[in-house]
């Protein structure tokens, strides 16, 4: 069943919807209620791994839909003008749309979008919102938690069989995002990030889709069949060694995304084309496992380039130098 | 007058972005004026560079208080402004976005931490900044209620209107929120325009600037004693929504005064010509900002009203 969540008039013969898709099926165990689970994507207009995830959980829902109980919603498109410009914003107000939750009934069109969207959220027993990235960088799979609700949140995303879970220092500006508006709403809300903006990577998004069923069981929302589920490290900003450009040019990396690298390794090289030289060489700080890898080649000085998961830096916190 | 080299960032294939500061007179770090550092802000180039030219000719008369020192950067993203991009080229970063910036962060917060460093210290500081809505407001001076903030001194600008503006979280990462945080006594200048030059309104800024300074005693200058400003927290504003898109007939302009129920706006079936929907005021008041796009979107802002305030 399709759902209007809300809908805006545009200027010209249009209307701005974002629409989801409501998979019922048998009534949970428990006192007369159905348990709900929501999957949110494409607040970034510009990422679209969570593409693949929608669809093929639908999918794979539908095929044995016996088995499933409750409620599944799937929201595949928040930021619907911005995934058809190739948009990362919200197209003409060029706003974030991860900047202005939980929205505001007397704001902006955007706030007030914002605001039934985030309504309509209500009443889920758990959020999955996945993003990919951007276009710059790419990601292994993962699932991002703010330090704020780690208690709630961790056995969640222990099930969502991803990489690693990185429990995130909390800026306050997070708090303008949807994970952070439904969290502190009662809906506890996790956020993926994998792959690469622009782009959709099968392999990483059926990990992810393996996930959300595992999550199901284990809420009593499925009983068909779930795949192999790995342990995802647990690690904190500590263990995360970020590194970046410090001259600009044109990066050319030497390993591949989620290459082990040894300390004192050649990583990679920033080069200047139209003097033909090398900029700057990039060595590996520490022993560890490259899960952000940049893939924009052209740079400026303070672009990321890479991020490593420092070996047995697992909730340890030891800095290498 | 002397420049400071302020930061300068490298591209590959363009000039140096070079940031700036003209430095007028000598001493304790006074007052420091900050121009774009969106890529439309035209109107805030045009003014700071009005700013800098005035300044000088101060200076040369002798007319800088002794022991203090005003520091003007004209503009903090130029790159911008000669690509015609609102934001950071690269990656649509808005630069009023990343305060209060990281030398060792990204590229932007690179930038902005560089400019945070260079303008911290000033005992008071002015932004000539844009709002995220495309429209006009009527001049004013903003401010974060932080507090830190003191209304009273926003006064001496002597623009019509003081809007103190309760942060929200997304706030926390402005100049203006910053740079109160570092003790500045910061304020930001809004005119009506942003991406094309008004010579009135920009007089009309150049005017508060040194009329504020004078009042400091930072500089030593005749000028005209401004309106009496009126305080407004900003929730107390009367949003005007339009309940319909299409083409959009503006009727009144800021620093207008509007009467309950009056017709301010028309929004024209975009197909067949017809009024969809007339706009009208829900309250007497002031129009403080105005939607200018010639399209307008269901649940738009049209306008945001002054309530009256009865005597
Ligand atoms: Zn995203």
């Amino acid at each position: 069943m399709i759902q209007t969540v809300v809908s805006a008039g545009l200027p010209v013969g249009e209307n701005l919807m974002i629409q989801k898709k409501r998979m019922m099926g048998k009534q949970t165990e428990g006192p007369g209620s159905f348990g709900r689970i929501s999957i949110v994507t494409g607040i970034h207009g510009d990422e679209l791994e969570g593409q693949y995830v929608c669809y093929e959980l639908a999918r794979r829902l539908e095929e044995a839909s016996e088995q499933l109980y409750g409620i599944v919603d799937i929201y595949p498109a928040l930021n619907p003008l911005g995934m058809d410009t190739r948009h990362r914003a919200i197209p003409q107000f060029e706003m974030d749309m991860n900047r202005i939750f939980p929205g505001n009934r007397d704001g902006a069109v955007m706030e007030r979008v914002a605001a039934s969207v985030v309504e309509d959220l209500i009443g889920s027993d758990v959020c999955i919102d996945v993003h990919s990235s951007n276009a710059f960088n790419r990601e292994v799979t993962q699932v991002r938690i703010s330090q704020d609700f780690k208690e709630r949140l961790l056995p969640f995303a222990k099930l969502l069989n991803t990489e690693m879970i990185w429990l995130n220092a909390t800026e306050t500006v997070h708090e303008s995002t949807l994970a952070h508006s439904m969290n502190m709403l009662g809906v506890p809300t996790l956020v993926v990030e994998m792959g690469l903006g622009a782009a959709i990577n099968m392999d990483y998004g059926n990990r992810i889709v393996d996930g959300i069923l595992n999550l199901m069981r284990e809420m009593g929302l499925w009983k068909g069949a779930v795949g192999q589920i790995r342990q995802p490290a647990v690690v904190l900003d500590s263990a995360i060694q970020f590194i970046r450009a410090q001259k600009e040019g044109i990066f050319l990396p030497s390993i591949s995304h989620e290459a082990r690298v040894e300390k004192g390794e050649v990583l990679g090289r920033i080069v200047d084309v139209l003097h033909t030289s090398v900029q700057e060489e990039i060595t590996a700080p520490c022993d560890g496992m490259v899960f952000t890898l940049r893939e924009y080649p052209m740079v400026y000085e303070g672009a990321l380039l890479m991020r490593i998961l420092m070996e047995q830096g697992e909730e340890s916190g030891q800095s290498c130098t | 007058m002397y420049l400071k080299e302020i930061y300068t960032i490298k591209a590959p294939y363009r000039e140096s972005m070079n940031i700036r500061g003209y430095s007028f007179g000598k001493g304790d770090k006074a007052a420091c004026i900050l121009g774009p550092v969106r890529g439309n802000e035209i109107q805030q180039l045009y003014i700071c560079s009005q700013l800098v030219k005035k300044l000088k000719e101060l200076e040369n008369n002798g007319c800088i208080s002794s022991g203090k020192e005003i520091l003007v950067i004209p503009v903090v993203n130029n790159y911008s402004m000669n690509v015609g991009k609102r934001f950071w080229g690269e990656d649509n970063t808005d630069l009023n976005r990343r305060f209060p910036g990281n030398p060792q962060g990204d590229t932007t917060d690179r930038i902005t931490g560089a400019v945070l460093e260079a303008v911290k210290d000033y005992g008071f500081g002015i932004q000539f900044a844009s709002f995220y809505m495309n429209g006009e407001f009527v001049p004013h001076v903003r401010m974060m209620e932080t507090g830190y903030q003191n209304t009273s001194l926003a006064n001496l600008f002597g623009l019509p209107y003081v809007v103190v503006r309760r942060p929200r979280p997304i706030d926390t990462k402005t100049l203006n929120f910053n740079w109160q945080n570092e003790q500045t006594a910061a304020f930001s200048v809004y005119t009506n325009k942003n991406d094309e030059i008004d010579d009135k309104s920009a007089r009309q800024a150049v005017a508060a600037v040194l009329r504020f300074l004078t009042r400091m005693g930072i500089i030593r200058y005749e000028s005209h004693s401004g309106y009496i400003s009126h305080v407004i927290q900003e929730e107390q504003l009367t949003n005007v929504h339009s309940m319909s898109g299409g083409i959009y007939r503006r009727q009144i302009n800021p620093g207008e005064e509007v009467r309950y129920g009056q017709i301010i706006g028309q929004v024209i079936d975009p197909y067949e010509g017809g009024v969809r929907e007339n706009i009208t005021a829900p309250t007497d008041g002031v129009v403080f900002f105005a939607h200018t796009q010639p399209l307008i979107h269901e649940g738009d802002i049209a306008y945001r009203l002054i309530h009256r305030l009865h005597e």
